[in-house]
């Protein structure tokens, strides 16, 4: 019997197509660009960006659409995604512009690897097979290491390189195997089909099965970030350059929690009751190690990495409870997060100079005093972090811990308000720093500011608020994304 | 004809963007920023005005209500409204604005802006401490803020839980459900320390003195006037009327800690040397009588004394409540005025006060007696139904409250001796000039609040009872 071919539905892929062959493009005119002309590069790469939001919009179905034999999903949930991690990247690339002149590796590279680890990224959103999970990740993963080592003369950014690069094999190794078991045991790589085939076969191989999603959840906590797979985050947070840190503390959360949907409930909910435990543990973890370890921490970039960390315990916090309310809340949660994380990352990178790079805590004492306008901006996004009503990380907590309560862990909710209390410290302590401190005599010239940036982060850092006053929008749509 | 108006909304976000407008006005322009500071604070306070003037002293319900969806996912809606306990706080908060932008038009030429975005929260008391306290303010502003979110974020879960069985986060649908006594016991602990810190009560309240110390004179009234309040408030609205069952079973709790800030703060106050502290220390005694009167309602009623006695130990601690904001105000207001002067707050440091400075002695004197309770004054009015109602719950318990009558006299008026009276201590208090018109005009109107509301209190005591009598007959009736 021969299979016949049959032309797949493109158009469900129409943003990915659009990404690839603009990537390329930018590839191949950077080449021809004189350094000065270097603006360019980022110009075009932002309109990439802009112009696969477009195609998103355009090819968004009512419902959900699958091609490519069903390993390809084009959902509710893979729109909003999508779009924020355009979105987020764009924040990411006009934010790096001037860290990256300053420091000398202003090349398109940067942007054609970033364009590629964001296709890798939209790829793992609407991935329906474990195959093209695999495979985004990849793509995500090996741009990623790329862009860490992107600055050949720093030793950090080497050193962090090398250490995701092993870590980052390691753990796909591990979701690899996980993979090849339930393979092994279904016979099919399609997510759709192993959900089916799993509840038949639990009967028959309760041990392979464990076995398999425990390697699975070990991996994705990996790429996570969670504890006690988590101790790649801070050095790589530290080492790389501040403006790959802001790219990979952003966006790729975004990829990572889509990642942890298609392969947990799309795939593996009838393993929910034991998955649900596996990401309890580690989300109790995630949030003790993450807040407490962080207060420690005088460095910024560092701090930031174990604040990331706690906030990944909270995610988990969404997922495990396994409802339709907890996934919208999670998914709420990692948008907003991203956005947050991308104005601590941005504060971060204007406030590097030729010279100076700005990465201790202590770089940011006085900042009130030499550009009030920053401070506030950063302030904002530290009581976001810290969970502080009216912005919009209060209410992201809220509707998460509300998800908690609602499958009756109480005592989950109330640990988990208590490590965001000690968590709380350490974002105080920013404030602190900026607000009453004396600023250090380097800090005393003043930033290089461009409009563009300035504006930009303004708004990014503003719409906090008024995503705290007002999430019902965007909390329509993640509801959406699970009805 | 403003009946139609949102006055509600219009009282709360006029402060708001007063604060983001004086914000841009900003470092550049102290002067205006401070006018626009006070403009919009009065502005505020007259807005405010007609809630009191047309306020319908016949119904518990709800009155200036507005409602408007806000986020449909969690059915949380835009839902303001005022009854008799809320009216009277309102008013308070929105006067004393009025009353620290005068107070502190010479002290806000340094970052006004900050000043006065600060007004309408947490975060902002947090950078009104820090940016113009003293040296030890970081310290104080870090332990209120931890201390204070702690007590917030265990409440939060009760409400989510409450939400989860509600369907709704109105606290009226909260008043209305059946929750068993071991969910209202956990309820009530979680409200307990929100509220306790914020009152604050023995023994959280360590961070009062820390922070009052620290914060500026401004800082401090909004501290003694508006931020206890909010704990007193709670109570009332939350912890009584949500969890009733849970509240009569440990009411013994809350008035041993009552009894503790009465007796025990009185006799630490005794000791202070600085007039700041001592005027803290004096506010979480005041205090205890608030949230004494409030939790002894449920041995009044099983005395056979009914719901008559037991309003007026509500009633008690509400006017407490308000008298503590005019009263520890105004005392923070005259340490205020000293230490433009002198730049010191000690009491060792002072001595004859009167003899260069007769009208402020005169003034300072007025509001210590108040402050020790004297008849005619708001600072009698609370403490004597407090323990007039407390004295048919159990006789004890009305003894160990009726000593804050010998303590806060001593305390208060030793002080007023050492500072105010005797002969001119040294050159510094020799070269003291008497208040100005600016000084006179916040004291004068502070001193008639005190003696308004000390000689004739029924205009408050009116439009509050139909709400305290709806909370008594609610509270009654248990959930369980």
């Amino acid at each position: 019997m021969t299979a016949e071919f049959v032309q797949p539905d493109l158009m469900p892929a129409l943003p990915e197509m659009v990404m690839l062959a603009m990537t390329c493009l930018v590839l191949l005119v950077d080449l021809f660009l004189p350094q000065e002309k270097r603006g360019f590069t980022l110009l075009l790469s932002v309109a990439t960006l802009a112009l696969v939001i477009a195609a998103v919009i355009a090819v968004a179905p009512v419902g959900a659409v699958s091609s490519f034999g069903g390993s390809f999903v084009l959902d509710q949930l893979a729109v909003v995604l999508k779009i924020a991690t355009c979105a987020v990247t764009i924040l990411v690339f006009v934010y790096s512009r001037d860290y990256l002149a300053d420091n000398d590796i202003y090349k398109g590279e940067y942007y054609v690897l970033g364009l590629f680890a964001t296709l890798g990224m939209m790829v793992m959103i609407s991935a329906h097979s474990f195959l093209l999970v695999y495979l985004g990740l990849e793509l995500l993963s090996l741009s990623l290491y790329a862009m860490i080592a992107f600055n050949r003369n720093s030793l950090s950014a080497s050193e962090s390189a090398m250490k995701y690069f092993v870590l980052g094999a390691m753990a796909s190794g591990l979701l690899l195997y996980g993979i090849s078991i339930f393979y092994g045991i279904t016979g099919t790589l399609d997510l759709n089909q192993v959900g089916i085939s799993i509840s038949a076969q639990f009967a028959q191989h309760p041990v392979a099965l464990g076995f398999a999603l425990t390697f699975i959840v070990v991996g994705l906590s990996f790429k996570l970030g969670a504890v006690p797979f988590h101790m790649w985050l801070p050095d790589i947070y530290q080492g790389s350059p501040t403006s790959v840190t802001l790219f990979i503390g952003t966006a790729p959360k975004i990829a990572g929690f889509a990642m942890a949907i298609r392969l947990l409930v799309d795939g593996l909910g009838d393993l929910q009751v034991d998955w649900s435990q596996m990401l309890l543990a580690l989300a109790i973890a995630s949030m003790a190690i993450g807040n407490i370890i962080a207060i420690a921490q005088t460095n910024f970039k560092r701090m930031l990495a174990y604040s990331t960390i706690s906030h990944v315990g909270f995610i988990l916090l969404g997922i495990l409870s396994a409802t339709a309310n907890g996934y919208a809340s999670a998914m709420f949660y990692t948008i907003t997060y991203a956005i947050t994380a991308s104005v601590a990352f941005g504060v971060l990178l204007v406030l590097n100079r030729k010279g100076f790079e700005a990465e201790n805590i202590s770089d940011l004492s006085g900042l009130n005093d030499s550009n009030p306008w920053y401070a506030a901006l950063l302030a904002i996004a530290m009581f976001s972090m810290a969970g502080v009503p009216p912005t919009v990380g209060f209410y992201a907590k809220l509707s998460v811990l509300q998800a908690v309560v609602q499958i009756e862990m109480i005592w989950l909710a109330v640990a988990a308000v208590l490590f965001s209390v000690i968590g709380l410290f350490y974002y105080l302590r920013v404030i602190k720093v900026m607000y009453f401190d004396q600023p250090l005599p380097e800090q005393t010239t003043t930033i290089k500011e461009a409009l563009d940036v300035k504006l930009l982060l303004s708004a990014n850092s503003l719409s906090l608020i008024l995503l705290g006053m007002f999430p019902s929008t965007l909390m329509a749509y993640c509801i959406l994304s699970f009805s | 004809m403003y009946a139609d108006w949102p006055l509600l909304s219009l009282a709360i976000w006029t402060p708001i963007l007063g604060g983001i407008l004086v914000l841009f006005a900003g470092d550049r322009e102290p002067s205006g920023a401070r006018k626009i500071a006070l403009v919009v604070s009065i502005v505020t306070f007259l807005l405010t005005l007609p809630l009191y003037t047309q306020f319908n002293t016949e119904t518990h319900l709800m009155q200036f209500v507005e409602r408007q969806p806000w986020i449909a996912a969690f059915n949380i809606e835009y839902y303001l409204g005022i009854d008799g306990i809320s009216m009277p706080l309102i008013l308070l908060t929105s006067f004393t604005t009025v009353i620290v932008i005068i107070s502190a038009w010479e002290v806000i030429q340094y970052r006004a802006s900050q000043y006065m975005a600060a007004f309408p929260m947490l975060i902002p008391m947090f950078l009104v401490i820090g940016v113009w306290g003293g040296a030890n303010r970081i310290y104080a502003t870090l332990k209120f803020f931890l201390y204070t979110f702690i007590g917030s974020v265990l409440m939060l879960v009760a409400l989510i839980y409450m939400y989860t069985q509600s369907g709704s986060f109105a606290i009226f649908d909260f008043h209305h459900l059946q929750l068993s006594l071991s969910e209202q016991v956990l309820i009530f602990l979680a409200f307990l320390v929100a509220f306790a810190v914020k009152v604050p009560m023995w023994p959280v309240h360590t961070w009062l003195p820390d922070a009052h110390v620290e914060a500026p004179t401004g800082g401090s009234v909004i501290l003694a006037a508006i931020m206890l309040k909010i704990g007193g408030y709670g109570f009332l609205r939350f912890s009584l009327p949500i969890t009733p069952d849970a509240s009569a079973e440990l009411d013994w709790l809350i008035i041993t800690m009552s009894l503790t800030a009465v007796v025990y703060i009185g006799f630490v106050a005794l000791v202070q040397r600085d007039m700041k502290k001592l005027i803290a220390y004096s506010s979480i005694a005041h205090m205890g009588f608030v949230t004494l009167g409030f939790f002894i309602v449920f041995r009044i009623v099983n005395s056979g004394y009914g719901e008559q006695g037991a309003a007026l130990a509500l009633e008690g601690g509400m006017v407490q409540m308000v008298s503590h904001g005019f009263i520890s105000g105004a005392l923070f207001l005259c340490v205020g005025v000293m230490y433009d002067r002198m730049h010191s707050r000690q009491i060792g440091d002072y001595g004859g006060v009167a003899n260069t400075m007769p009208v402020f002695a005169a003034f300072m004197v007025f509001f210590a007696m108040a402050n020790a309770g004297l008849p005619g004054t708001s600072g009698f009015v609370g403490e004597f139904m407090v323990i007039l109602a407390s004295f048919k719950a159990s006789f004890w318990i009305a003894f160990l409250a009726a000593l804050t009558l010998i303590l806060g006299a001593a305390y208060t008026l030793w002080m007023v001796k050492r500072v105010i009276y005797g002969e001119v201590a040294n050159d510094n208090v020799a070269a003291l000039t008497d208040i100005n018109k600016r000084e006179f005009l916040f004291l004068a109107i502070l001193a008639l609040a005190v003696l308004a509301l000390g000689l004739w209190p029924d205009p408050l005591v009116e439009v509050m009872h139909p709400t305290i009598d709806n909370l008594l007959n609610h509270i009654a009736n248990p959930k369980i």
